[in-house]
């Protein structure tokens, strides 16, 4: 079966970014274990910062397929990415035992604080390393799948949905910034030791986690490769183009949608759950609105409805983060600002898009001018028929 | 020696509790004067006790000057008041005295409780101010703190009051007495629960309770009733109160939001930069407060009123030039509006804080604003109800504008129909902007409104933001009244819920209900009809 799947990727170009990456994230690792001293030594701050954003690469993904694939533009993206930050932050926090700042083996710290007596149920089996990951999976799975089904039911789309999405993420920030829901409140859960016996604060293990984000960012590229190049993709883009046709040609849009969006959250969970040992705390900030629109601008600068362009534009725009926030911090929301309203305004097809853009605008040029007529087009408004077109003629 | 020492300022104490009310000057003096050279704390706080009961004319400028720390006592119990140069006036001739006169002079001692007992002194010797505003103070101090010491001069200040609300207030304040004192016959007793009754608050209520534990059942019975009758009465004004900081709310969420329904819902423009919006009328009552503080300080009280046009002007322009620059090339792509206004709040928030810096800006409440009354069992502050006031005149304006004016006539016409308005001769381009411009400026006006009830930050408007499209969602896209009954019933149904669920539960219950709202109504709760909602 995973053979008939293999053979379903057409083309070896879908392997170039996973190779690639891949190939960036074994040299990394490798240069962070040689000695300090190595002129080629990567720090494992590096490492760590890279590892962040492969992850950050891992949500842009699954914004982009809900997005650029199914037209459905989440703003809460981000809730489901922290909570699967959260499940993995439960199992780090269940890790520590006894050497708490308590030192109670059974009890996390900010629980003993607040003079909790019992493990509250919900934190039961977070010991187990394998029941954390199902968690990963089933609890922003197990979200989406609600949410989706009441909205896509009641086919609320566009502008609402975006709305109601992040409504959703403000009221999970709020709830979780709560004490008494036992997830560390303001402070969330940190001060994490080890995960699966190994030390988080080793730069071996800085490396392997790096890499494995990598491994799974791979994995996830190449599932939403071959999700979008199957029939359920054509759809799923029949869907973003043109949803009431869709429907009428017998499609039932709201289980593609449904479908999209759970492997989505699921997807985002994953890249949570990964960022949390690497960043060493999580906290209801994660939840923040902001963040979801800025993992939406990712893919808008990457260009949406293009998996590759998710990818770099979560690297980069994240790699422009860090150098700008250390170099001119108080210019940092400026260019981030401004790169969502210059992307919007005119890179509609993001980078990614830019060469085809360019080139066709190029081609158009030539054949006018060849022609002997230079054409310029009013862009249609508010859904009205195309006004009149203006005709410069030689 | 040193015994009778200690003695005699409870002596006193008896003494001039049997002839309190009384004008006993000298005697009074004299005796306290015995008690404050003690070197107890508890001894002083007693005689300021007596000595406040003792109506002694000179007797609030004593403990005034006692409180300040100004008030000398010598070994042989002479008490004088230390002015702020240092020298000293004899109490009892109001003569100055040479320091060398009271060598042995030192301050009277003072620690907390003894400052606790004076401020209560303070409070009763007001009870014959020919003040009525400093008499009820006077009799609201002694009904916090009754002492059948006083009374007699209540019963004195009762018999000479003429003005009914003081009067109330003092008779609640005998009540008051005679229900905490032991020694009070049964039938008095039931009277102050009867008159405590009326009061009906907190206060009155815990009072009643403790009487309920009385040796006896008729006035054991009567306090029952009573706590019951007070419960209800405090639930149901509490109920009121509730509804009122939820219509406060909702109002201020109605003027955030009504700019907003006008670009959503009229334009169909989807503005994320609105709440920055809402933050630039918010820093403009800050500039325009401050330039007049300095320019024309006697007006520093009116300057609000300025600051709203000017708020208009400078967030409508805004909104104009984002219009102009960003907008218009993205009608008909509303998710891409959406991001690029993102964008731009970021961009305004930036810009705000470097300008003006990360910190709150204070932005005083007029002297007209602040402060509150009381209606029932009701507590309305000043500013609140402003806030309240404004949001319905705002309101009732751009209903006005749309409805009666030509440009609210040609706004509708282009929303309605773009190509037949634009074959009548309309410039829908220009209409665009300035429908545009004008909610933006209406949430700038908002900005002056919240700078008042919040801090002004760089990130104001962040706050609102998620609530006003909330706001207008519920109450249907494009109908401004739906915006004024989504905006009204989201305020009262956070506060109704904020006692039960405590104020973020309650917040978060109420977004949950609006997202499973939404689901069920997708069009909110007044929904346009017809041919333009399928576009």
């Amino acid at each position: 079966m995973i053979l008939r799947f293999l053979q379903r990727l057409p083309g070896k170009t879908d392997y170039i970014l996973p190779a690639l990456l891949l190939f960036v994230a074994l040299l990394m690792g490798g240069l962070s274990l040689l000695p300090e001293t190595a002129s080629l030594h990567v720090s494992g701050y590096v490492v760590s910062l890279f590892g962040k954003y492969l992850c950050y690469a891992l949500l842009a993904l699954s914004v982009d397929l809900v997005w650029g694939y199914a037209g459905i533009l989440s703003l809460g993206h981000g809730a489901f990415f922290a909570l699967g930050g959260y499940a993995m932050g439960m199992y780090l926090m269940r890790q520590i035992g006894t050497r708490g700042v308590y030192g109670d083996p059974v009890l996390p710290d900010f629980m003993v604080f607040l003079n909790w007596h019992d493990l509250p149920w919900y934190w039961y089996g977070f010991s187990q390393f394998a029941f954390a990951v199902a968690m990963m999976a089933l609890v922003p799975g197990l979200l989406a799948f609600v949410f989706g089904y009441l909205a896509f039911r009641s086919r609320v789309s566009g502008v609402y949905l975006s709305i109601i999405t992040q409504a959703l993420t403000y009221a999970l920030m709020l709830a979780f910034f709560r004490n008494d829901m036992g997830f560390g409140g303001n402070n969330g859960l940190t001060d994490f030791k080890d995960i699966l016996g190994a030390n988080l604060q080793s730069d071996g293990t800085h490396a392997v986690l790096m890499l494995a984000s990598a491994v799974l960012l791979c994995v996830f590229y190449l599932l939403c490769r071959l999700l979008i190049r199957s029939r359920f993709g054509k759809v799923l883009v029949a869907v973003r183009d043109a949803e009431s046709r869709t429907r009428f040609l017998g499609y039932r849009v709201e289980r593609y949608k449904l479908t999209v969006f759970v492997f989505s959250a699921v997807t985002a969970g994953f890249a949570g759950a990964l960022y949390v040992p690497q960043i060493g705390i999580i906290n209801p900030s994660e939840f923040a609105p902001a963040n979801s629109i800025e993992a939406v601008i990712w893919v808008a600068v990457g260009g949406r409805g293009s998996l590759v362009g998710a990818v770099i534009g979560a690297i980069l725009v994240n790699f422009a983060k860090t150098v700008f926030t250390g170099a001119f911090p108080e210019l940092w929301l400026f260019a981030l600002g401004g790169l969502f309203i210059l992307v919007t305004l005119f890179l509609p097809r993001g980078l990614v898009g830019l060469w085809a853009q360019v080139h066709g605008r190029f081609t158009r040029y030539r054949e006018a001018k060849r022609e002997g007529t230079l054409r310029v087009e009013t862009v249609p408004r508010h859904g009205d028929l195309p006004e009149a077109k203006l005709e410069v003629g030689e | 020696m040193q015994l009778l020492r200690r003695l005699l300022p409870l002596i006193c104490c008896l003494l001039l509790c049997c002839q309190a009310g009384r004008a006993a000057s000298a005697d009074a003096i004299d005796d306290a004067a015995a008690g404050f050279s003690s070197s107890s704390y508890a001894d002083i706080e007693k005689t300021v006790a007596a000595f406040a009961a003792s109506g002694d004319p000179a007797a609030a400028a004593i403990l005034q000057a006692l409180g300040d720390g100004q008030l000398m006592v010598t070994e042989d119990h002479h008490l004088f008041i230390q002015a702020d140069d240092g020298s000293l006036t004899d109490i009892r001739n109001h003569q100055k005295v040479a320091a060398d006169a009271a060598a042995d002079a030192r301050p009277v001692k003072v620690n907390n409780k003894v400052r606790r007992a004076i401020e209560a002194a303070m409070g009763q010797l007001t009870l014959l101010s020919p003040d009525p505003v400093q008499r009820r103070a006077a009799a609201e101090s002694v009904f916090h703190d009754p002492d059948p010491a006083r009374l007699p001069l209540l019963e004195a200040a009762i018999a000479k009051e003429r003005a009914n609300g003081v009067k109330a207030r003092l008779e609640q304040a005998r009540a008051a007495i005679l229900l905490t004192d032991a020694s009070s016959s049964p039938p008095d007793k039931l009277a102050a629960i009867a008159t405590l009754v009326e009061r009906g608050d907190q206060d009155a209520r815990a009072m009643i309770s403790a009487s309920m534990a009385s040796a006896d059942p008729a006035v054991a019975a009567a306090a029952t009733t009573a706590v019951k009758r007070i419960d209800l009465s405090l639930s149901l004004w509490s109920g009121v109160q509730s509804v009122y900081y939820g219509l406060s709310l909702g109002s201020v969420l109605l003027l955030a939001a009504i700019g907003l329904a006008i670009t959503f819902g009229v334009m169909g423009v989807i503005n994320m930069a609105h709440g920055e919006m809402v933050m630039l009328g918010a820093y403009t009552t800050f500039v325009v407060q401050d330039l007049i503080r300095v320019y024309v300080p006697g007006l520093a009280d009116y300057s609000l009123l300025p600051a709203i046009p000017i708020a208009f002007l400078v967030s409508g322009l805004v909104g104009i030039i984002i219009e102009r620059c960003i907008i218009r090339f993205l009608y008909g792509r509303p998710l891409e509006t959406l991001l690029a206004t993102f964008g731009l709040s970021l961009v305004l928030q930036q810009a705000i804080r470097s300008l003006f810096g990360a910190s709150n800006r204070e932005v005083t409440n007029p002297s007209w604003m602040s402060g509150s009354f009381d209606l029932g069992g009701l507590v309305l502050t000043y500013n609140r109800l402003w806030i309240i006031v404004f949001a319905f005149a705002v309101f009732a304006g751009i209903l006005l504008l749309l409805s009666r004016t030509p440009l609210g006539l040609q706004m509708r016409a282009v929303t309605q129909n773009r190509r037949m308005a634009a074959s009548m001769g309309i410039r829908t381009e220009w209409l665009d902007s300035l429908t545009f411009g004008f909610g933006s400026g209406i949430a700038g006006i908002a900005g002056v409104a919240l700078s008042q009830i919040d801090n002004v930050s760089p990130n104001l408007g962040q706050s609102y933001i998620i609530d006003s499209f909330m706001v207008v969602v519920f109450g249907g896209v494009g109908n401004l009244w739906g915006t004024l009954v989504g905006a009204l019933s989201l305020g009262i149904a956070n506060k109704i819920l904020e006692p039960v669920a405590g104020a973020v539960l309650g917040k978060i219950v109420v977004l949950v209900l609006l997202v499973l709202f939404i689901q069920r109504r997708p069009r909110g709760l007044f929904p346009l009809k017809g041919r333009a909602v399928e576009s």
